[in-house]
């Protein structure tokens, strides 16, 4: 049986590890490699890097990263943040990834989906959706609007619909990110999850809230995702990746224990 | 030498680092002739079956593989290089390369079943082999996929996976091994598997 997955996520500015709360305050907490080699190697089933760089050379700073940590972890990866373009996903994937995360740049040309799954196959292109609950509307039936630009900007689009838009287009996972949730420690957005994950036949990694163990078997049970994404409640400590897995493995949930 | 067979079938970076970090400088190539001087070969893939295929003709290496399988030489074919040593796939319907009798099939989608197949899972192992030796009982292992080898003779099934249906995730027969799964990228036990093969004669007495 497929074990759900613990995907710790590292936000990369400038070549460092960072965290803020709802995309703001971000304080430097250590090396990427570093921080990917030691998750690795306490059981993390697969590793998110999403690079926040915001200067001019930031593609060559990330790739630097990605090679480096290629050449030391051997499971799964994927890089997100700032991949607008075919190139953008072969530098990433050709310097070892395994998977490249679009977010923005897809909302804002859905091709790059299409494209990038016929040149790399579905597998290899996860879509990032950032998503707002809103008052449900004509134009929003699900009541979870799609916002890019970390947040800032409502695009006018229903989540739900842009879900399985992403499916037809070719898209292999989704991870769904909660802007409400993100950075509150307070748990998934359980609804939001299980409405995308059961519409959707490709798996669903929730994103945003993580702060106890007991969220992730929430979103694993309750949210029916596949895998959860987590961030200041390993980085700094609270748990480790297998006090986590012996939680949810206690409450009968099927998680790798053995690595 | 060991090489790494290039068909334009995805990324080969993770099998390249992985054998590295085994501390063997494997040759990346695309030319016959190089295939055939190899001591032990590596065939990963992932993508389509066709597309696969018709590239795997147009640089001759269909040949190629096939006389170094004849030859004796052990072979490892992973993701889509364990689907296409069979005679024909589900996917495109394509004619494959045949070095065993048998068929790549869909997994069947059914509710609460995903498809891809992604994830960590673990393979029953139902005989020995020196390739799959001294891993964990409840190892897991890292799948991406959507269709499955199934090897028309069950002498050649060394594992099975359960995933809606219970399928032949690992093959084996005479100097071939093949996973479904990625050793590559299936952490330390993934990497015992590779070393494993790199100290393998190739020999396997059913």
């Amino acid at each position: 049986m497929l074990s759900k997955r613990i995907i710790p996520c590292l936000d990369v500015r400038n070549g460092r590890t960072t965290k803020g709360i709802k995309f703001l305050n971000n304080i430097d907490i250590g090396d990427p490699v570093d921080m990917a080699r030691a998750y690795y190697e306490a059981g993390a089933d697969e590793l998110v890097f999403y690079d926040i760089t915001a200067s001019s050379d930031r593609r060559g700073i990330m790739i630097d990263v990605v090679r480096r940590t290629a050449a030391e972890i051997f499971i799964p990866f994927s890089v997100g943040g700032g991949i607008r373009t075919l190139e953008d996903m072969r530098d990433v994937l050709l310097a070892g990834a395994e998977k490249v995360s679009v977010n923005t740049a897809a909302v804002l040309n859905p091709d790059l989906i299409s494209e990038g799954a016929k040149v790399f196959g579905s597998q290899c292109i996860v879509l990032g959706m950032d998503v707002k609950k809103v008052s449900a509307t004509p134009e929003i039936p699900s009541g979870y609007e799609i916002v890019i630009n970390g947040g800032r900007t409502p695009m006018g689009i229903d989540a739900l619909w842009w879900a399985k838009e992403a499916v037809r287009l070719g898209a292999g996972e989704i991870c769904l990110n909660s802007i409400d949730a993100d950075g509150t420690q307070e748990g998934y957005e359980i609804t939001l999850t299980r409405m995308i994950s059961e519409a959707v036949p490709i798996p669903v990694i929730a994103s945003g809230g993580a702060g106890k163990a007991e969220h992730l078997f929430e979103v694993l049970t309750e949210g029916r995702a596949d895998a959860a994404l987590i961030a200041s409640m390993v980085h700094y400590g609270a748990y480790t990746i297998k006090e986590i897995k012996d939680y949810l493995h206690q409450r009968g949930i099927q998680v790798r224990l053995t690595w | 030498m060991v090489v790494i067979i290039d068909y334009q079938a995805g990324n080969l970076t993770s099998v390249e680092r992985a054998l590295e970090a085994l501390g063997v400088q494997a040759t990346v190539t695309a030319e016959p002739e190089v295939v055939a001087q190899a001591s032990r070969v590596v065939f990963p893939g992932v993508g389509a079956a066709g597309k696969a295929m018709q590239t795997l003709r147009e640089r001759r290496l269909d040949q190629a593989l096939l006389r170094v399988f004849e030859n004796a030489v052990p072979i490892l074919g992973i993701c889509l290089g364990a689907q296409i040593i069979l005679d024909q796939s589900d996917e495109n319907d394509a004619l494959c390369l045949g070095l065993l009798p048998g068929r790549t099939r869909a997994l069947p989608r059914q509710t609460g079943v995903k498809i891809p197949h992604m994830g960590w899972n673990q393979v029953r192992f139902i005989r020995e082999h020196p390739v799959f030796n001294g891993l964990p009982e409840l190892a897991e292992y890292y799948f991406v996929h959507s269709y499955y080898p199934d090897p028309a003779r069950p002498a050649m099934v060394l594992g099975v996976t359960e995933h809606g249906i219970s399928f032949p995730s690992v093959v084996a027969w005479k100097n071939l091994v093949a996973t479904q799964f990625h050793p590559e990228k299936s952490g330390r036990v993934g990497l015992k598997i590779l070393a494993n093969f790199l100290a393998w004669d190739g020999s396997y007495a059913q």
